[in-house]
């Protein structure tokens, strides 16, 4: 089925004319239709659109243009509620942007569709971004494809398991605390996190602008390194884009590790850990030394505090970013006696409560009186967290950690304990603090149910050509890449 | 102890919800209307957050610099040129209220 293939497959069957761009679209849309009533990955998507496209790529693919030109020409690739496309809906799962469609196209999704992509849909996500299993969506949570009870993680929960059902060849999602790497993991598939400035955020909707990064879900290593070479690169628009030039990331898959150093931090291996997963990443890591990795015990001492941290700057960053949510130039209006209290009307009809416990955390440490006490202090301690990397990267190349404590929890089992469901972030948040690269790739099962497990490596500055290659030596030594779930 | 946070329910029993923590106070600054039981229930939750952010206290930050974001980039500017910027509509389309190419608002001076 043309909708289950790697986009590598899919580029080499486009190339050879052994298939068309419209009809892996038709098995993408067919394929929604037949799972997604059970999976509720797509919030919308619009199908006559992404039929246009795919023509528009075959044509462009008759007339002789090639995958070298345009890498991704004819590959359909969807995109989480929270991306702006031109004249499509951009609700960041919320009600308060439930009426809204983009006047402009996102960076990325420029790229994209200059590449040759065919960009629909609106994936499901946690509002605004803000959670870790989708069950904060205005609108339906997303199940796991592998036990529909579950949650996929989140907040890109929508991104992770469209491509674990194999409705879609790709996808894009964002990534604050883990909210692509923490649901790729959960779901069974590749979710890269890219160095904080590699990859423009025009036209990403702001939760925590320190820490949001846009990132690929595919269904291999390769695919990661595809997309981000097309997503890549300093953008005028947005001035925390870094000037370093793009190197050719699948270029970096060599297959080769031998004599890499990869730290194991020890506070990462303590009690809490499922045991399963703790299995699944020893037996990884195992394997890398294998492959020829020299493995290093190495320490990131301020672990601990990462939490607590991130909760205190990623609420701040929110509740400044979010106050333009007020009812005046957009979104849901619910008028008031005056101006004060339409905004109070409009946010509280329109935010759920996740993003209202949010607001009020990030509005009370930066209010006078405490500010010193929270928010500059967890900047302080953020200083530690990334220095502790930076010092770890003096002796290792890469860092392997497990992406979560636990494979995919059930529906409903965290939703009304926002602290437990903080918790279950603890392996990501502390890459997004230190700005680092951070990728998430299947390293096994649990056995009873069948859910999938994600190993997470942990790359240097600008250091993603190491990491993918890596990542892609491991996955190429195992197979845990190519199982499926049963839909 | 490193990773205490993954025993977090064993330190949450010991931990009283902010005495200071007025959610009614900080709803009002981020204007935000709550019910009641919103009130009640987010400032129980938040109170329980709060709590673990406590953790931050520990940690000797005497000689340290805050860090405000990673990338290694200070005042990036661009040239000072006028250029095309969105269309009237463009920035209209998704106004709840507008007339004359203009967003409407709520009455501000009597």
């Amino acid at each position: 089925m043309l909708n289950s293939l790697t986009i590598s497959e899919l580029v080499a069957r486009l190339a050879k004319r052994e298939t068309s761009a419209r009809d892996v679209t038709q098995a993408c849309l067919d394929q929604i239709q037949r799972v997604d009533g059970n999976i509720h990955a797509f919030l919308s998507y619009d199908a006559p659109d992404a039929l246009a496209q795919a023509d528009a790529a075959d044509k462009a693919l008759a007339s002789g243009t090639s995958h070298a030109q345009r890498p991704l020409l004819g590959v359909p690739i969807a995109l989480k509620d929270v991306l702006a496309v031109r004249n499509q809906p951009l609700g960041c799962a919320s009600k308060i942007l439930a009426k809204f469609t983009s006047p402009y196209d996102a960076t990325v999704v420029e790229k994209l569709k200059a590449a040759g992509a065919i960009v629909f849909g609106r994936l499901n996500m946690d509002e605004f971004a803000m959670g870790s299993s989708t069950e904060n969506s205005a609108f339906v949570t997303t199940r796991n494809p592998w036990d529909t009870a579950r949650i996929p993680g989140g907040s890109s929960g929508g991104s992770a398991a469209a491509v674990a059902a194999d409705e879609c060849l790709a996808t894009l999602g964002s990534d604050t605390g883990g909210s692509i790497r923490q649901p790729a993991a959960l779901c069974g598939c590749v979710g890269l996190k890219p160095t904080y400035g590699r990859v423009s955020r025009y036209g990403l909707v702001a939760f925590a602008s320190s820490l949001d990064q846009i990132g690929p879900f595919t269904k291999d290593i390769r695919d990661a390194a595809t997309i981000l070479n097309v997503i890549s690169g300093r953008d005028e628009r947005d001035s925390t884009s870094v000037p370093e030039p793009v190197p050719d990331y699948t270029a970096a898959l060599t297959g080769n590790i031998k004599g890499l150093k990869i730290g194991l931090p020890k506070e990462y291996f303590i009690g809490g850990l499922d045991k399963e997963v703790t299995d699944a990443v020893n037996a990884a890591v195992k394997q890398l030394e294998k492959l020829g990795a020299e493995i290093v015990e190495i320490s990131l001492p301020h672990t601990d505090y990462a939490v607590a941290v991130y909760y205190i700057i990623a609420t701040a960053e929110a509740s400044a970013n979010l106050a333009r949510f007020d009812g005046i130039r957009y979104g849901l209006r619910v008028d008031g006696a005056d101006p004060i209290e339409l905004y109070s009307k409009t946010r509280g009809a329109g935010f759920g409560p996740e993003v209202k416990r949010r607001i009020i955390l990030g509005t009370y440490v930066l209010s006078s009186g405490y500010y010193d006490a929270y928010y500059l202090r967890a900047q302080k301690v953020r200083t530690l967290i990334r220095q502790d990397f930076l010092k770890a990267f003096e002796k290792v190349d890469l860092v392997v950690t497990p992406t979560t404590p636990t494979p995919a929890f059930k529906a409903g089992e965290k939703s009304d304990d926002p602290m437990q469901m903080y918790l279950s972030d603890i392996f990501t948040i502390s890459c997004n603090l230190a700005g680092i690269p951070g990728v998430s790739l299947p390293c096994g099962f649990s056995t009873n149910p069948k859910l999938p497990i994600g190993l997470q490596l942990l790359g240097k500055p600008f250091g993603e050509e190491t990491l993918l290659r890596a990542a892609h030596a491991y996955e190429q030594s195992t197979a845990w890449h190519k199982e499926r779930p049963k839909l | 102890m490193p990773f205490s946070a993954l025993h977090f329910g064993d330190a949450l029993s010991t931990l009283t919800s902010m005495s200071d923590f007025n959610v009614k106070y900080v709803a009002h600054l981020a204007r935000l209307s709550l019910t009641p039981e919103e009130e009640q229930k987010f400032g129980a939750q938040l109170g329980q957050v709060l709590g673990y952010i406590e953790k931050l206290k520990e940690v000797d930050v005497s000689q340290v610099e805050p860090t405000a974001h990673a990338v290694p980039l200070v005042n990036v500017t661009r040239p000072d040129v006028v250029r095309p910027s969105l269309p009237n509509e463009d920035a209209l389309r998704n106004a709840p209220l507008k007339s004359n190419g203009l967003f409407v608002v709520p009455k501000i001076v009597e």
